[in-house]
């Protein structure tokens, strides 16, 4: 079919002080393919046009992790066409609505958006490239076999004769898609596994209108929120009167559970919120702190009826026959996602009764969803105009709070575009953290140091229980509170994981690799018993995997990657530590250093990883590298506390990221064995905090327990 | 009315002196390239030049600045391009690229003052904070773009 110009609105913004040029900028999100009459939908995900260009629609979203480029990359292998003619769109919700769920899943989380849709995007790629060569073959008479066709142009040998892509691609959508498609086998992919430069970085280096925050429209307006400090609260009384009397203000909305003011700049609207006093109802939640949730959390580990996320052989018999007994408790604190982007969402409820809305979502399906409910309207009649994500890391997937609030604001102002954005102090106070936890491991050994038996009590949160409840099994277990230990490669043959759920008045997430934490847990466990063998912690761990187990595989190209078991410096120690989760297999050696003040300086990070495939390799590189950072601050000095209700953090002065200096030298070792396709987002960031805390242990002999460092004095005693 | 010089040219706005500056950008003159992530000066989205020097916006009054020539990301280049920016894209930078506006305007005055920056140069003056990580790739950037004269001189000399 050839797609109207008029099916979507292309949305232009100027800007008149671009260098001294009058710049026109278009949102990635408008529909360059579709706005040109001329060109060619050949199938949902593949648009061409007349001189070849193609546009290859992406249905999941982009946060930085590549898939953007990833997924072009795999359409345009099988389509066999021209990389340096390809660009890359966002395929529109509302039409995917219209289509039947013509995109498959546009939720962008678990390191899931090359992995589970490879499939289908790469047979969109070859059932295009079938049907282009058909209209081409019946162009010219022959059969479509006798054609062969590479990087866009199909040949016909026998007569001589070329036709481009862009020359047959109309003929071609008219045609039925083949029943069947052969893919190609990876070993001969020539754009896929490749390390192509992302589609998306030039216009981020230019500073181009890409984010959510950054949509600009006609007449809008800017919105700045206070939601009640403590979680779970509402609006008792406002007095607007000073606040509505500033300039630029617009209005005050009041809803239950927020205010909002509106004004000409997102300055204005903030100044004058801060300038309102609000009298909040907190609710029951008004004396919660740090102390009643470690509370909570205890109590739940000392339950004695708890479900069972493992059970194998019998841990008491084991226990009664074990040579020696070691038990520890380990724990890790709430943590926010901190964005860069802070939570947004432009809405404009349009008065033929049209919502259109702009956001950073992970998840535009539910975006549509929570956009649809707020405002009263069907999903046909809601667009989610999908903007590149200023940072994810899961907090924009399930929770649609902002969207929800920005439709809120624009139906208490209909007709008028209206831009909502958080401060950073709201986006501190108001996220959907990763759970705090309570873990207590305790491993019988035999004589010789072996593992006969492992009980693990896990107190935590659940993030499903409030996100995603129909994917908690049926004894109520959460996997992301469970995982590294409900599915622990080592060979020990007794086994038992009790899940003590208790929810707190926190709201918890999906923060990057959820569950990771008992990466941490387990890891820096089984290297205390490693001690306690007097065994290497590489071949202790190796002597409980199977012979077919691909964490071997990992563990050995870290630990050669490393040099293992060579000299280091002065003063510079090796810890190590495995994980497997989304997918992928993922081995880790740290090096560190602790001076005689007891500074932490993490050197090297070799990082061996196993995900089958690789799209990309340098992007999977670069999700390493952000892994590292995104996971040492979390070791470091990030906690979000809780008192009187509410997060004590409430921006980066008291909530720290990371800086340059701090950051450690990286080396990813791909080592993709086939046949199955693993996630890069989150793989690397569990076994960070294990190695770098056993690391810790061989320079100090002080075993970190708890996290962050700040609570730790790692001078040596 | 104030008289503000942005990208080489004047323009005249009406607000409030105390406004900061990145929000004369952003939602006044439609620069939004220039971005906004903790408002209290520590993370360095907000990077722009002043007078070549790199300040931060976020807090900065708008009154403080009129009279100095502003430079934003939308006009680091008058061609298009400028070589901060081809480098990274060269050494693939960015991820989610929310920070990179501000990380390039911190590079762009090091690297004006300081073409030849060392590892200790580049951790004391690129400060901006990047939740995504790519902090390896920003230095090997910068490092790059030091070489590149050098470089160039040792082939003319051979």
């Amino acid at each position: 079919m050839t797609v109207a110009i008029s099916r979507r609105e292309f949305l232009k913004v100027s800007a008149a002080l671009g260098g001294g040029l009058v710049l026109e900028f278009s949102f990635p999100v408008a529909s360059a393919a579709a706005g040109a009459a001329s060109a060619t939908e050949v199938n949902a995900w593949i648009v061409i046009h007349p001189d070849d260009r193609v546009v290859v629609r992406i249905a999941r979203s982009e946060m930085g992790q590549g898939t953007y480029t990833a997924l072009a990359q795999l359409v345009a292998e099988e389509l066999d066409c021209d990389w340096t003619k390809v660009s890359a769109e966002f395929a529109s919700p509302n039409e995917h609505i219209k289509r039947n769920r013509i995109w498959g899943s546009m939720s962008t989380g678990g390191s899931q958006g090359v992995r589970s849709s490879q499939d289908y995007v790469r047979k969109a790629g070859a059932s295009a490239r079938e049907m282009l060569i058909m209209a081409a073959a019946a162009r010219w008479k022959v059969p479509a076999s006798a054609c062969t066709v590479e990087n866009g142009v199909i040949s016909h040998e026998p007569t001589k004769r070329k036709l481009r892509y862009g020359q047959v691609a109309t003929e071609a959508a008219k045609l039925a898609p083949p029943r069947e498609v052969k893919l190609r086998d990876p070993k001969d992919w020539k754009i896929a596994g490749k390390s192509l430069r992302r589609l998306d970085i030039p216009d981020k280096v230019l500073g181009k209108p890409v984010f959510g925050v950054d949509v600009t429209l006609p007449g809008m307006l800017h919105a700045s929120i206070a939601q009640c400090p403590v979680f779970g609260g509402k609006v008792k009384r406002i007095d607007a009167s000073v606040a509505e009397k500033m300039r630029g203000v617009k209005k005050v909305v009041r809803e239950e559970n927020f205010v909002a003011v509106v004004a000409d700049s997102w300055w204005r609207a903030n100044e004058a919120l801060k300038k309102m006093p609000i009298d909040w109802d907190v609710g029951g939640n008004g004396n919660a702190s740090n102390e009643t949730i470690t509370a909570m959390l205890r109590e739940g580990l000392g339950d004695p009826k708890l479900p069972q996320a493992r059970k194998l052989g019998d841990t008491d018999a084991a226990f009664a026959a074990a040579t020696k007994v070691i038990e520890a408790e380990y724990q890790s604190p709430y943590l926010n996602h901190a964005t860069m982007e802070p939570q947004t969402c432009t809405a404009w409820l349009k008065p033929e009764g049209f919502l259109e809305v702009w956001t950073s979502t992970q998840n535009a399906e539910a975006s549509m969803a929570a956009a649809a409910e707020a405002a009263g309207l069907p999903l046909e009649k809601v667009e989610v105009h999908k903007m590149m994500l200023g940072g994810g890391f899961g907090r924009r997937g399930g929770p649609q709070d902002f969207v929800a609030q920005g439709v809120a604001i624009a139906k208490a102002m209909p007709g008028v575009p209206l831009k909502m954005m958080w401060s950073r102090e709201e986006d501190m106070q108001h996220g959907f953290y990763r759970p705090a936890s309570i873990v207590h491991m305790k491993a019988g050994l035999d004589a010789k140091g072996n593992v006969i038996a492992m009980q693990t009590r896990i107190a935590c949160p659940s993030i499903l229980k409030v996100l995603l409840p129909q994917a908690l099994n049926q004894g109520g277990i959460d996997f992301t509170a469970v995982r590294s230990f409900s599915d622990m490669p080592y060979t020990v043959p007794n086994q038992q994981v009790d899940y003590a759920m208790r929810n707190g008045h926190v709201p918890v997430g999906f923060w990057r690799a959820p569950g990771q934490q008992n990466a941490f847990y387990r890891e820096c466990f089984i290297d205390e018993l490693a001690v306690a063998a007097g065994k290497d912690p590489i071949e202790y761990r190796l002597a409980m995997l199977k012979a077919d187990d691909k964490n071997r595989l990992v563990l050995e190209a870290a630990a050669k990657a490393a040099s293992w078991g060579t000299s280091l410096p002065p003063g510079v120690h090796r810890g190590v530590a495995i994980a497997d989760g989304f997918g992928s297999f993922t081995a880790m050696v740290a090096e560190v250093s602790v001076s005689a003040k007891g500074d932490l300086k993490v050197r090297r990070i070799v990082v061996a990883i196993d995900s089958g495939h690789v799209v990309n390799p340098d992007t999977c590189r670069a999700q390493a590298e952000g892994n590292v950072v995104f996971g040492l601050g979390s070791i470091l000095y990030q906690e979000n506390n809780v008192k009187d209700g509410r997060i004590v953090e409430s921006n980066f002065h008291n909530f720290r990221l990371p800086r340059i200096d701090e950051m450690p030298k990286v080396e990813t070792v791909l080592v993709p064995t086939g046949g199955f396709w693993g996630g890069h987002g989150e793989p690397a960031i569990l076994p960070l905090a294990p190695a770098v805390c056993n690391a810790i242990f061989a320079a100090t002999g002080k075993r970190i327990r708890a996290l962050p460092l700040t609570h730790h004095d790692l001078r040596r005693a | 009315m104030q008289e503000l010089t942005v990208n080489g040219r004047i323009v005249a706005i009406d607000v409030e002196p105390e406004m900061p500056l990145l929000w004369v950008l952003r939602d006044h003159l439609n620069l939004t390239g220039t971005k906004y992530a903790c408002g209290i000066s520590v993370c360095g989205t907000c990077t722009v030049l002043v007078n070549g020097e790199a300040v931060r916006s976020c807090m900065l009054p708008v009154a403080s600045v009129l009279g100095k020539k502003v430079v934003t990301i939308e006009g680091l280049s008058k061609d298009g391009l400028h070589r901060i920016q081809k480098a990274w894209i060269e050494h693939q930078v960015p991820q989610c690229g929310f920070c990179q506006t501000g990380m390039i305007m911190s590079a762009a005055a090091l690297l004006a003052k300081n073409p030849n920056p060392s590892d200790a140069d580049i951790d004391a003056t690129i400060t901006n904070l990047c939740r995504c990580g790519t902090y390896a790739r920003v230095r090997k950037a910068i490092h790059a773009l030091a070489e590149a004269p050098a470089t160039s001189a040792t082939a003319q000399r051979g």
